[in-house]
């Protein structure tokens, strides 16, 4: 940095006086044009700058880390103000320069100031394209470019409502990313039918569709915006409401961000008669055709193209300082450009030219299961192109390549595999580990490097994968370089390496239940064949283990996206009764709490006498069951049970069976609180969701404990000060007595805290494992913790279940007398009428 | 051995993949399979185990696993598999033109079938 005395002494000791440089616009490239144009002549100008953004230099391209909050203004400044000063810059900030008079060599700004010029730069850079639909132009609707479009944002973000991003590409991505960071609801909408499509082919752009969904943001492919629909202007200004698309979807936004692409700015250029075709025409020494005036950044046209990423227009913002410095040679050589997408855990690199041709030829890998994608064009033994997706690491050594045109027929068969096993070295995956160099990153979520896990392997004496994800979070977070990491740990450690020893779901994978489901999480995986193709099933189609537990973890996951696949469940939950050992079903209607009516038995006992059936019991679960009823006539008698107000008492879910209750404060002498009130909204608010396993609830109105709650999977025990709440007992294969999770002075507390840990029971346990088993495994105190000490944990638990719920509250019953599944209750063929008499 | 009698039961796309149907004769129920590369395949409807309903299983590859006890029977053979002994009887089936069509005739003069469905 330059001492402001020396200049002005220079200054003052210079024989000539110096030309007198202006720019228009001040965006990273004239930035960069001017560092470099002050190293190689600082004496030869005094600069000017006008920019319409009432601010300093800073850098544009990481405003997406300020929208979702990682980083502030403040962090991405290029130049403060003080750079202006220590330079003798003059910066006008909010001047747009609204004409160049070239004949008088001035600028003038919208507020009248006028600037004579020796040389002229115009970096105007680009305008973001709006979308000429109807409603473009209501409040609500943005751009993304500059720091205003993101302060916007974040105000309408406060409202955490709907925000929808039109645009799938790089832009649009990282502002759906941020939006979504900051609370809102984001849909982003793409015309074409993959995403980032000039950056990356269809499987990549396929995958990251996944990942983006896996944030939380919807990817609506294919789709084109015909309107933006606007508030009923009745009701104060009209600002937008919702995104109209072409196949008549409606979705709500209460903010639109476009991002479809941008367009140079030159119509300054135009209007002062300068040679404009798409961006201000330039040649290779960066001037216009005015040879005072050079046109610099992503407004300028060279070599018949326009450039939209930074490292072109820093090396056009070095030709440019080179011709101002009076290097007359200096030309500009676009070489290629490489796409990083800025969001933190999605790793895709792209770079040159990758469309297919009959010139050309490919090398594709594939490992589904680590999410690694990477497909190299080759072109006459010259790197062309290249797509990396998920595993980037070499990325930097390809592109070096690929910018060279380096010949890479030695390198053909192993450059795949990057450097260290380039050369003819044998494939073996922890030599080509071993080859890394120690700053190698080898976990992109989490920034960890492979020198990082191999010094902390040492100082901690770390054994296994699982305490090197604890202390470096190494492959914690999408979990795509596990198979990296362990290769680190292998290398490091050698035969002391314990590998994890899991459970596999069933014979068709060698996965366990948890990194199933962190996987279909992770990877964004929405049914069961994207599971089994990505996770390498070995099974065509799985079989009766893997399948119901995989329908059970894409229900948990995607609530209200995933579609119930009927044939992967066993039979009672596909036809929502019982299976009995003769092939007949049984009927088991809710009776919320234990309670009934006259009206509902004699109901049950019309139903009972109109399809003759053959046995009715009260069940251990304080309930009716009817025995004995034939296949087909199944929704007939939900019908009538259906017409009584009756519904599935579920007696055959993974799901809330029953909640038993005694008859508390309404009658009980003992009674402290009303318990049976209690059971029938808890019954209430929990019927309907799918859990691991079954879960049945009772309330007892006083330590008496009639309803039996201290061998339940859920109990509470009514006591004068409010409710103790008791789980993970059981009282069938095991008996086990309770353990106590919390106590709530209020019934609303009682059901935030159980609603809260049937959630976190749903989003951590194995199929197939009930309560107890799952806290005996992850430990009562840390459920406790989650549930009952930290309420806001507690909260966002209770509200992902009322979300859940809000998709499961359809009476299955009900479904099927409405014609659901009819297929199940009919034969496809009857060649037997006459055999009727014998069914 | 009875001559072959191609019965038209009902189209392919009747029967949900990875799922069954069942057909009704007088000698019992027939159970239709549809695997998840739409082959088809016609079995009774009674495992050997304790007769449990098969067309009521998961089904996975070419197999099916009884609702009742979790025998797995090979649809293309009839036969349990893994540890299990037994084998469920199974009918010759074609499809064409989307139909479905069964040779039935094995059950000609045959007692009642299982009495599931
Ligand atoms: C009907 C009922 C017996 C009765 O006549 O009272 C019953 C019947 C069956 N129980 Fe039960 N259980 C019934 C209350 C119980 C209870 C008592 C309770 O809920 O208070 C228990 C002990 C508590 C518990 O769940 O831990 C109980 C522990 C079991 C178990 C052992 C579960 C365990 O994890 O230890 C099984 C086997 C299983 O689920 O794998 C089982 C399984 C079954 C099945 C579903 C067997 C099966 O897979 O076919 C029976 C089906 C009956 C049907 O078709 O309706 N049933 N079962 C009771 C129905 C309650 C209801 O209204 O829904
Ligand atoms: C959100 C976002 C993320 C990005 N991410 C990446 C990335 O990851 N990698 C990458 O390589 N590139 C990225 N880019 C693109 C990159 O930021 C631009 O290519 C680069 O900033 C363009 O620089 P520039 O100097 O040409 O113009 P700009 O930086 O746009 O600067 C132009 C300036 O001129 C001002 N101006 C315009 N007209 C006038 C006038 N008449 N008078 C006065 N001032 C005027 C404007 O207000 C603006 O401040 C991203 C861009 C955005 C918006
Ligand atoms: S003992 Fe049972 S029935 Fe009696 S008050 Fe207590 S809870 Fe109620
Ligand atoms: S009846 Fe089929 S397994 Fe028992």
């Amino acid at each position: 940095m330059h001492h402001v005395q020396k200049e002005a002494l220079e200054a003052a000791a210079s024989p000539a006086p110096r030309q007198r440089l202006v720019i228009v616009g001040n965006g990273m490239s004239p930035g960069r044009a001017l560092e470099k144009l002050f190293e190689a002549a600082p004496e030869a100008y005094k600069v000017t700058i006008f920019n319409a953004e009432p601010r300093v230099n800073y850098d544009r391209i990481m405003l997406s880390p300020v929208l979702s909050g990682e980083k502030t203004f403040d962090q991405i400044v290029i130049h403060g103000d003080g750079w202006y000063v220590d330079h003798g810059v003059t910066l006008y900030k909010g001047h747009r320069v609204v004409a160049i008079d070239r004949d008088a060599r001035t600028v003038t700004s919208e507020h009248g100031v006028v600037e004579p010029y020796d040389k002229l730069i115009i970096a105007t850079g680009s305008t973001p394209i709006v979308l000429p639909v109807p409603g473009c132009k209501l409040a609500g609707v943005l751009t993304y470019r500059d720091l205003d479009d993101v302060t916007a944002m974040l105000l309408v973000a406060r409202s955490r409502g709907h925000a929808v991003v039109i645009g799938g590409g790089l832009l649009g991505l990282e502002a759906a990313i941020g939006l979504r960071e900051q609370g809102m609801e984001v849909s982003v909408v793409h015309l074409m039918p993959t995403l980032m499509e000039r950056q990356l082919d269809t499987p990549s752009g396929l995958l990251l569709a996944q990942a983006i969904e896996a944030r939380g943001v919807r990817v609506h492919t294919g789709a084109n915006t015909r309107e933006i629909l606007g508030t009923d202007p009745g009701a104060g200004p009209s600002r937008v409401r919702a995104v109209l698309l072409d196949d008549g979807t409606e979705l709500p936004a209460d903010l639109v961000v476009m991002a479809v692409g941008i367009r140079p700015s030159a119509a300054l250029a135009r209007d002062a008669g300068l040679a404009v075709n798409r961006g201000i025409v330039v040649g290779p020494d960066m001037r216009t055709s005015d040879p005072d005036i050079f046109a610099l950044g992503e407004c300028a046209e060279a070599r018949g193209q326009c450039f939209g990423l930074v490292a072109p227009l820093y090396e056009m913002a070095a030709i440019v300082a080179a011709q101002l410095a009076g290097d007359a040679t200096a030309a500009f050589n676009p070489s290629a450009t490489a796409t990083k997408l800025k969001v933190t855990g999605i790793n895709l690199f792209s770079a040159g030219d990758f469309s297919e041709g009959e010139d050309r030829q490919e090398i594709v890998l594939r490992d589904a299961a680590r999410g690694v994608y990477r497909r190299l064009a080759l072109k006459e033994d010259r790197l062309i192109g290249v797509v990396l997706y998920g595993d980037v690491a070499h990325g930097a050594w390809l592109f070096d390549l690929l910018k060279r045109g380096a010949d890479i027929s030695d390198l053909r068969e192993t450059m795949m595999f990057g450097p260290g096993a380039a050369g003819g070295a044998p494939l073996d995956p922890t030599a080509a580990v071993a080859a890394l160099p120690d700053d190698a990153e080898i976990c992109g979520c989490n920034g960890v490097c492979k020198g990082k896990i191999v010094d902390t392997i040492r100082a901690k004496g770390l054994r296994s994968l699982d305490g090197v994800r604890a202390h470096t979070k190494a492959s914690a977070s999408c979990g795509s370089c596990t198979g990296l990491v362990e290769q680190v740990i292998k290398l490091t450690l050698g035969d002391a390496y314990e590998a994890a020893s899991v459970q596999p779901v069933c014979g068709c994978t060698a996965l366990g239940h948890d990194d199933v489901r962190r996987l279909i999480v992770a990877k964004a995986l929405k049914s069961i064949p994207a599971v089994m193709q990505a996770l390498d099933w070995t099974s065509s189609c799985g079989c009766a283990k893997c399948r119901p537990a995989l329908n059970y973890y894409l229900l948990a996951a995607w609530p209200g996206e995933y579609q119930d696949d009927g044939q992967s469940r066993f039979i009672n939950e596909r036809v929502h009764a019982n299976i009995q050992k003769d092939g007949t079903y049984s009927v088991v209607p809710r009776m919320w709490g234990g309670v009934t009516s006259a009206a509902e038995l004699r109901a049950i006992a019309d139903v009972v006498d109109k399809f003759a059936i053959p046995t009715v019991k009260v069940t251990g679960g304080q309930r009716i069951d009817l025995l004995g009823v034939r296949k087909a006539q199944l929704p007939a008698v939900w019908a009538d049970l259906n017409a009584a107000g009756l519904i599935s008492g579920a007696a055959y879910a993974k799901g809330l069976r029953t909640v038993k209750t005694c008859v508390g404060s309404d009658w009980c002498r003992f009674g402290t609180q009303d318990s049976t009130g209690l059971g029938v909204k808890l019954e209430k608010f929990l019927w309907g969701s799918w859990t691991p396993a079954k879960v049945k609830l009772a309330v007892s109105g006083c330590p008496r404990n009639c309803a039996e709650a201290t061998c339940k999977d859920v109990g509470v025990i009514c006591v004068d000060s409010g409710y103790d709440i008791v789980f993970a007992g059981a009282a069938g294969l095991d008996i086990k007595g309770t353990e106590a999770l919390g106590h709530a002075e209020t019934e609303a507390e009682t059901i935030e805290i159980i609603a809260a840990l049937v959630q976190l029971y749903r989003e951590q346990g194995r199929y197939l494992e009930r309560i107890y088993k799952w806290a005996k495994r992850v430990g009562a105190a840390a459920i406790k913790a989650q549930v009952v000490d930290d309420a806001e944990k507690r909260r966002a638990l209770y509200d992902r279940f009322v979300v859940s719920q809000h998709f499961a509250q359809t009476d299955p019953w009900a479904e099927r007398v409405a014609g659901k599944d009819a297929h199940e209750f009919v034969p496809i063929a009857d060649l037997a009428l006459a055999a009727e008499g014998r069914r | 051995m009875t001559e072959t009698i191609w019965t038209d039961v009902g189209a392919l796309d009747q029967v949900p993949r990875l799922g069954a149907r069942v057909v009704r004769t007088p000698q019992g129920c027939v159970a239709l399979f549809r695997t998840v590369d739409d082959r088809a395949f016609a079995l009774e409807d009674r495992c050997p185990h304790k007769g449990g309903p098969l067309s009521q299983g998961i089904v996975h590859g070419a197999n099916v696993t009884c609702p009742l006890h979790n025998w797995v029977l090979s649809l293309e053979t009839g036969e349990a598999q893994g540890a299990d002994a037994g084998r469920a009887a199974t009918f010759p089936l074609k499809v064409e033109a989307g139909r479905i069509l069964v040779d039935l005739s094995a059950l000609a003069g045959q007692p009642v079938l299982g009495k599931a469905s």
